[in-house]
């Protein structure tokens, strides 16, 4: 993995402030179904190679961000942060 | 060929040239009952366990790599079965039995050692939940011993017991606990199924799976060709969401990264493997003498076998907080290996909802001691179409019914089980 993350509110800093939350998924909607939620909490599409994952900046602004990254290179390709993503796709 | 203190004699006679290779290198025929998918220790042994138990012999293992470039060839190597919920006690209990009998039931050398296995605790709280767990594995017939800091302290002298803030109060022990020579089990069950007739084909990744009008499992496309069979089999630890999505299926695992180590070989040092409670470190000495170390996966999702450099660096402090004198020995290798890290931190032995396909996945980073019954019960579901008792906790859709079994109570995040 790479050792250093670019944040979009700090800048670029070592990886060991962030930690690590899993799959960017979004939350479906409360009255959605239970297939959806069962999708949600516990299935994962867990590709090899390119892959959007929240990264919580604990050591830092405290912003959960998308990291867009490859898992078998550790090529970083973008780290935006979740709000933006999350208001887009409303 | 059966190996034996004669057959030793009679090579060496003969100047070792009459060794025949542990098993074939065969070319794939067109159609198998069973095909297994992944020639790691569960596959391999799922291959001869259907073979010499259950009596289905038309059998091929199709591994991408060669046999124990896997996770089998790259774990820390500890055997243990002192886990607390219903769902896992019996069943690691059952691999630990077969462990016990597995040299003499495959004609291998697997230099299985019940040096015993200690975990430590460093608060009142751990004591106690460590004690709690001791007697849940006593309830089921398992031995447990809860060992006060005086008796810890004659038995392992070396460790840091008045460490600031991570004081060592007791240990759990278990006496049959222990280490085994990951390579000989990958090699033992690949010549034992070789010996019952199944072909084990090395360098043959499988791309496709194939399926009928009806959905059902016909066979797999490989760099070898297409290969027929009646039921499919998924054994690919860190790959199961690969694999498994080549039949349209999604599964409740993440692929993460985990680190191993292991020093320059010293004199005997530590006699048993012990388990830090404060962190996530564990150790213990190979017979050549290298100490053999871990500690927690790198917490990101990651399908590249190695890892990084923070780990490393988390790794060594956690050891040398336990053992201060480790901080003398040099570390001479180290390596990581891919697995299926699942939503409760159990693994999966099932059906799928497609009919001829089973899945055994979701193995963490503890899939190694469970090798023997992970085959065992397998090869029973796959022969009979229904769970071993001892696996019948493990199914696919525990998750939607709500039975995750979660020895750590972390609830769905599979970066910190
Ligand atoms: C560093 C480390 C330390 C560990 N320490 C311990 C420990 O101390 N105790 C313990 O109990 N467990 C431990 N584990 C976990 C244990 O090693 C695994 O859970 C277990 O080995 C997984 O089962 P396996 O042996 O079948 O896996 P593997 O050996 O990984 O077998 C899976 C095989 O599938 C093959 N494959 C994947 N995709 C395909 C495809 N498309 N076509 C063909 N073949 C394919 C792979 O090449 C691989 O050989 C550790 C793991 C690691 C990485
Ligand atoms: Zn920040």
């Amino acid at each position: 993995m790479a050792s250093l993350i670019t944040c979009p509110h700090c800048g670029t800093r070592p990886k060991e402030e962030f930690s690590i939350r899993g799959t960017a998924l979004s939350r479906p909607h409360p009255t959605a179904s239970e297939e959806d939620w069962h999708a949600y909490v516990y299935l994962r599409e867990n590709p090899k190679g390119r892959y959007q994952e929240y990264w919580h900046h604990a050591g830092g602004c405290r912003r959960f961000l998308i990291v867009d990254r490859d898992n078998v290179t550790h090529d970083v390709f973008s780290v935006v942060d979740a709000a933006a993503i999350g208001r887009l796709s409303e | 060929m059966r190996y034996s203190a004669y057959s030793i004699i009679k090579q060496a006679l003969s100047g070792n040239r009459l060794w025949k290779p542990a098993w074939r290198e065969p070319e794939p025929k067109s159609h198998y009952d069973v095909i297994i998918v992944g020639g790691g220790g569960h596959g391999l042994s799922t291959a001869y366990y259907l073979a010499k138990e259950f009596g289905i012999t038309n059998i091929a293992v199709l591994e991408k790599g060669y046999i124990g470039s896997g996770n089998v060839g790259r774990n820390t190597t500890i055997i243990r079965s002192n886990y607390l919920l219903e769902g896992n006690i019996p069943f690691y209990e059952f691999s630990l039995k077969l462990w016990e009998g597995l040299e003499q039931d495959f004609n291998y050398n697997a230099m299985v050692s019940q040096r015993g296995v200690m975990m430590l605790a460093h608060s009142d709280g751990q004591r106690d939940a460590y004690a709690r767990r001791g007697n849940a594995m006593r309830m089921h017939g398992v031995d447990a011993e809860l060992l006060d800091r005086k008796q810890l302290q004659a038995l392992m002298p070396y460790l840091n017991y008045d460490h600031a803030r991570f004081p060592i109060l007791a240990g759990l022990l278990q006496k049959r606990g222990g280490t085994v020579r990951h390579d000989a089990v990958a090699w033992g069950y690949a010549r034992g199924a070789d010996m019952h007739g199944v072909d084990i084909i090395q360098h043959c990744e499988v791309n496709a799976i194939r399926r009928d009008e009806q959905g059902r499992v016909t066979g797999v496309d490989t760099n070898k060709g297409f290969i027929g069979c009646n039921k499919l089999a998924l054994a690919t630890a860190g790959h199961s969401s690969e694999t498994a999505r080549m039949a349209g299926l999604e599964l409740p695992i993440e692929t993460h990264v985990l680190q191993a180590f292991v020093s320059e070989g010293i004199k005997p040092a530590i006699d048993h493997v012990i388990v830090y409670g404060a962190g996530h470190f564990y150790i213990s000495q190979s017979d050549k003498g290298g100490l053999v170390f871990g500690a927690d996966i790198d917490y990101y999702s990651s399908y590249a076998q190695r890892g990084n450099l923070a780990t490393v660096e988390h790794t060594m402090e956690e050891g040398v907080s336990l053992i201060p004198g480790l901080s003398r020995a040099k570390v001479l290798r180290s390596w990581g290996g891919v697995m299926d890290m699942s939503m409760d931190g159990s693994p999966i032995i099932d059906r799928t909802p497609i009919d001829n396909l089973y899945l055994n996945a979701g193995w963490c980073y503890g899939g190694f001691k469970a090798t023997p019954a992970s085959g065992f019960c397998f090869a029973h579901l796959i022969a009979k179409n229904e769970s071993h008792h001892v696996s019948r906790f493990l199914r696919l859709d525990r998750f939607e019914r709500g039975h995750m079994i979660d020895e750590a109570g972390k609830g769905p995040q599979p970066n910190i089980h």
